[in-house]
């Protein structure tokens, strides 16, 4: 279930098996001047079925948007075998409830899904990207509201990662490093991409933005360093994608990827440091760094608190009180990579007991059986 | 811009964060139409000081590696007239036609030493002389060659840096001199003429055979004389 059923390439709308791995398709459009609308480091291993019943987030939602919009249709295997066949081509259709929405980030819960047909986007003709230090985190906030500004749409990432995690990203040797001059005072960064139709019109706008930024009288920022081929492109990307991997060598890590108000960023990482500092474990042995990076753009935070093992006691510290602390802010506990096993107990932080409840109604009329993953997403 | 010449600028400008003071100018240049000026703000963005742009109308067909070699030199005799040039550090090839001529052509147009896929360049510039680690098949090859010198660049030399924003900045600053080959007195109509294009001859599917017997009356067909029944 490996082939991709249809193109049209006027509408730009694929239809697919589900078992299609992402960049098998990315590698379709390429001729066709097209690109998926959606990315992730994992590009090369995951399918698009299981993209869509993860709700898969990725790198370029900013710009393309959630699976929820994006796809247009599915082919689902109910729980008792039917097939619902709701493979549509439209990009219009109100007809009636919009069920496969159900079934988007459902991880399986409800049916599984055999074919997607999504609508893919013409591909940018000019891409470049720029890694901007910061010397406070207060900035990063201020940064986004005029990049969104001067660069309008042709901003297409907007990520940020703290001083500790780059330093980490390059000790562990993912991608090129900036110079010791571009990072001295910087309290963290925000890597931006562009892409649109025409380079001149993109890095006019470009220009334009990273002069403002640095010859204002109150510099929002440092420097910042600009691509300047392919390779540096590729690099700054590799900086950013690394960041994960680098955690993972530098010791045990704790990962809690949640969705709070963007200026709250800083503060939920910086909490949680003093909250372990209380409890004596910053130490070498026990907690060595608690670290945060993501797409700033969603107001999707990586906390990350990589230990030197995992332990009863660290572990205790963290659960419940990270959850507590977004729950404080509203926020979602799992802001793309969803519940699983590991978070069912969770769910209730960011879900009322009415959505539970509801949730739950749901599951019974689809799988009465509790064949579909059982164990999963529900507590 | 080319790779390699990426790692030229980067090396001419590593030279002089070594150097310091004994690297008066780092100079680049480039021949073609109107978009080559932004590859000499990426250059003078690395950190070059000013370029040459000899310019050519759009329509005009691509140089070829002989006639970029007598503009290159025609403009080192004109640099020359006012400066010393010590050193000319090029990509070993373009990508655009993977030629690997221009460097050494120059060196020869210059009557100056060539030092080509260099992977390690230390220059002595008091002695004016430089040792060059070149790579060749059978592994490195140590040069050392008196200034002035013609270098071209390989992969490994170094790994050109991230152009900074105060430096892109500046940059738009620096200033480039426009030039026509016709003021260097160089003609860069076209001598190569292209006589065939050929794919490689297309690759005959093999076959299967059923065991070791037939393995050996295929490969005596084949007039393998080595095979012995």
């Amino acid at each position: 279930m490996n082939k991709v059923r249809s193109f049209d390439p006027v509408s730009g709308i694929l239809v697919a098996d589900a078992g299609c791995v992402l960049e098998s398709l990315s590698e379709y459009l390429a001729p066709h001047n097209h690109i998926m609308p959606l990315d992730l480091g994992a590009k090369g291993s995951c399918q698009i079925g299981g993209n869509v019943s993860t709700n898969a987030g990725g790198l370029r939602l900013l710009r393309y948007g959630s699976l929820h919009g994006s796809v247009l249709g599915l082919e689902v295997v109910l729980p008792d075998g039917t097939i619902l066949d709701q493979l549509s081509t439209l990009r219009k259709d109100n007809t009636g409830y919009d069920l496969k929405q159900l079934f988007i980030g459902a991880e399986g819960t409800l049916g599984i899904v055999t074919g997607v047909s999504i609508l893919t986007a013409p591909a940018p003709q000019s891409a470049s990207n720029v890694i901007l230090a910061l010397p406070k985190f207060e900035n990063v906030l201020p940064l986004f509201v005029q990049a969104k500004r001067q660069l309008s749409e042709i901003l297409s990432a907007f990520e940020f990662f703290d001083r500790e995690v780059y330093d980490l990203a390059i000790k562990h040797g993912q991608g090129r490093a900036l110079s010791e001059e571009d990072v001295e005072g910087a309290e963290c960064f925000v890597l931006m991409e562009t892409s649109g139709g025409k380079r001149e019109h993109d890095e006019e706008k470009l220009n334009q933005l990273l002069e403002t930024l640095f010859e204002s009288d109150k510099p929002l920022i440092n420097t910042g360093v600009l691509s300047q081929s392919p390779a540096q492109f590729a690099s700054m990307w590799a900086i950013r994608e690394g960041l994960t991997e680098a955690v993972s060598k530098e010791g045990k890590a704790y990962k809690y990827d949640i969705s709070v108000p963007l200026a709250k960023f800083k503060e939920v990482v910086d909490t949680t440091r003093e909250h372990l500092g209380s409890k004596g474990l910053l130490r070498d042995d026990a907690v060595k760094h608690v670290v945060g990076y993501g797409h700033v753009g969603d107001g999707n935070l990586h906390l990350n608190v990589v230990a030197a093992a995992y332990t009863p006691e660290i572990e205790a510290a963290l659960e419940p009180f990270v959850y507590e602390l977004v729950a404080s802010y509203k926020g979602s506990v799992s802001a793309e990579h969803g519940i699983g096993v590991m978070k069912t107990h969770a769910l209730h932080y960011s879900k009322s007991n009415v959505s539970i409840e509801w949730m739950k109604r749901i599951k019974q009329l689809f799988d009465p059986k509790g064949i579909m993953n059982p164990g999963k997403v529900l507590p | 811009m080319n790779p390699f010449d990426e790692i030229a600028v980067e090396e001419a400008v590593r030279l002089r964060e070594k150097l310091k003071d004994a690297v008066k100018s780092i100079k680049v240049v480039t021949i073609g139409g109107t978009k080559s000026q932004e590859t000499l703000r990426t250059a003078l963005a690395m950190g070059a000081d000013s370029g040459i742009h000899v310019s050519l109308a759009d329509s005009d067909p691509t140089p070829e590696p002989l006639g970029v070699a007598k503009a290159l030199r025609a403009v080192i005799e004109r640099e020359k007239a006012k400066t010393p040039v010590d050193l000319v550090i090029l990509g070993k090839q373009a990508i655009d036609d993977d030629s690997s001529q221009t460097g050494q052509m120059l060196a020869g147009l210059l009557n100056w030493p060539q030092a080509t896929f260099a992977s390690k360049l230390v220059v002595d510039a008091e002695k004016k002389e430089a040792n060059v680690t070149r790579e060749i098949d059978g592994g490195l090859e140590e040069l050392k060659c008196r200034l002035p010198l013609v270098v071209t660049t390989d992969l490994r030399l170094n790994e050109p840096r991230y152009a900074s924003l105060p430096n892109i900045m500046k940059a738009k600053k620096k200033p480039i001199e426009k030039i026509t080959p016709a003021d260097l007195g160089v003609d860069l109509a076209p001598r190569l003429e292209t006589l065939k294009v050929a794919e490689p001859p297309k690759r005959v599917g093999g076959g299967k055979v059923e065991n070791v017997d037939q393995l050996i009356e295929k490969l005596k067909e084949a007039g393998i004389t080595a095979v012995k029944a």
